[in-house]
């Protein structure tokens, strides 16, 4: 499939099913797009009709249409779609669990109002997780792991400084059992920073492979709605926590991790309001909530929305330029050694390779469905009970929903989060296309600052 | 090619011979956590030298 489109003044051709991409100038860039509708001729007529005042002859348009025959022979142009059968076919014989997010402290000291784990709790009662909960959790996982060495684990919450002394035991743990099994264990704590100290700096950047920070952005957006349980905002406290944590990292992966809603369409601001403070690893989401609530994004927020992503591009490149340059989660796109086929048509793995533990040890398919009854897997302890809708998880994929068949992005999204359209439109297998519709925007910047990139060198 | 230039990338026909391992991060456990995306992941078996 072919995606053209442009932006920042590049003409950009996506070639999906190879992955290659093309940039062209105006008359290949139209002739790619008539070459599979029309015939030679009427291209012809077509381009030197338009082009008339450029001095464009026959000769320039056949050897337009080589090329674009070249590329094609290639396997760089309209390639075809061969990968629906080894989607559903990979993840049914994939049977291993590598990566578990610990919900080890439902509970929270912020009351941020736009929270989909309801202040932590997700609608049940506060908990902790003890340490033999969080202990059989990992065992859990490696038994479950197959031959994957890697293995991933998220201190997730509710906010888990509330539970450090059982997350430090664990990673301790977990150091043992590693050895013994020859798994690594790569941790991520998931934190809002109101309890950071030295002893958690310390920790952290000796044991967490990454670090994700919650931060909003500038102070008024943060401070509307990442409140304490008194109603004052958590902004002033956290910052500076924030900054020496980054400061004593060693370069080592964190995410400065920003939620933005109705109320601040203006997103980029918040991007920049966050480099300004000196961080670099920069991540920004919309936010999921119902969309009754006062602060979901809206149709009309939509072209404001695109229109920002776009700013934040190509002030991405400004700033490089200047020395000055931050990473975006969303347009981090290694072209030449970025994911593999099977990783593009399985999806996120949530209910298969990828599992939520509750502080008392059910499983869920991911963070986002623990609560939901009709979603426990089944527990720690008895492993996936509920075959039924993992099997639903299994066929989750890029080729798992009609609305995807025609869509380009689909192997730059693998088919969408499946909570995501699960809360839009009642099913795992449907979609959320007010979600698509960021998505698209954000891979099209992704790729043009890549080809932007290109045409610095 | 006077009128086209190819960005090199990843062939993904090529990558269904020698990808899968699996060894890769899964896609929510990095920082979005809200909004799935596989494209900006790593690989475990070709990461940039």
């Amino acid at each position: 499939m072919v995606h053209q489109y442009k932006l920042n003044g590049y003409n950009i051709v996506l070639d999906t099913c190879s992955g290659s991409v093309h940039v062209m100038d105006d008359i290949a860039y139209d002739i790619t797009a008539l070459c599979k509708e029309k015939s030679g001729e009427e291209i012809k007529k077509y381009i030197l009709d338009k082009y008339e005042a450029e001095n464009i002859c026959e000769k320039d348009v056949d050897d337009c249409l080589e090329d674009i025959k070249a590329l094609e022979s290639a396997g760089k142009l309209f390639t075809p779609d061969t990968y629906e059968n080894m989607a559903f076919d990979f993840k049914k014989r994939n049977s291993v669990i590598k990566a578990l997010c610990l919900h080890v402290a439902h509970s929270c000291n912020l009351n941020c109002e736009y929270c989909f784990a309801s202040q932590g709790k997700y609608h049940g009662e506060r908990a902790l997780m003890s340490f033999e909960t969080g202990k059989r959790a990992l065992d859990f996982l490696v038994e479950n792991s197959g031959t994957r060495r890697n293995l991933e684990v998220d201190f997730f919450g509710g906010e888990p400084l509330m539970n450090w002394e059982v997350v430090k035991k664990l990673v301790e743990y977990a150091r043992e059992i590693e050895k013994i099994h020859g798994k690594n264990f790569r941790f991520t704590l998931t934190t809002n920073g109101m309890l950071i100290d030295d002893d958690v700096i310390d920790f952290c950047n000796k044991e967490m492979s990454n670090v994700v920070l919650s931060l909003d952005g500038r102070k008024e957006v943060h401070d509307r709605f990442r409140k304490d349980y008194q109603g004052r905002g958590s902004y002033d406290v956290i910052v500076p926590k924030f900054q020496e944590l980054v400061r004593r990292r060693g370069g080592k992966n964190y995410y400065m991790r920003g939620t933005f809603t109705h109320y601040n369409t203006d997103f980029t601001k918040d991007i920049l309001s966050m480099a300004d403070l000196g961080f670099t690893e920069l991540s920004m989401e919309p936010v999921v909530c119902s969309p009754e609530d006062a602060s979901a994004l809206t149709e009309s927020d939509l072209p404001v929305l695109f229109e920002q992503y776009e700013i934040l591009a190509k002030e991405m490149i400004r700033r490089k330029k200047e020395g000055k340059g931050f990473t975006f989660y969303h347009y981090m796109l290694d072209l030449k050694h970025g994911p593999c086929i099977y990783k593009r048509i399985s999806g996120c793995g949530s209910g298969t390779e990828y599992m939520a533990v509750t502080p008392s040890g059910d499983l869920y398919p991911c963070h986002q469905f623990v609560g939901d009854k009709k979603y426990l897997l089944g527990n720690i302890y008895d492993g996936v009970t509920n075959t039924e809708i993992q099997n639903e998880f299994k066929l989750c994929n890029a080729y798992a929903r009609e609305e995807c068949a025609d869509c380009w992005a689909k192997l730059y999204c693998s088919g969408g989060c499946a909570a995501n359209s699960y809360h839009a439109s009642g099913s795992i297998k449907g979609v959320y296309k007010y979600g698509c519709e960021l998505f698209k925007k954000r891979i099209e910047c992704a790729v043009m600052l890549k080809v932007a990139e290109a045409d610095e060198e | 090619m006077e009128r086209i230039k190819t960005i090199e990338t990843r062939d993904l026909t090529e990558s269904a011979v020698n990808g899968g391992c699996g060894e890769c991060q899964t896609s929510c456990q990095s920082a979005c956590k809200t909004s799935c995306g596989v494209a900006n992941q790593k690989c475990e078996n070709c990461e940039e030298k």
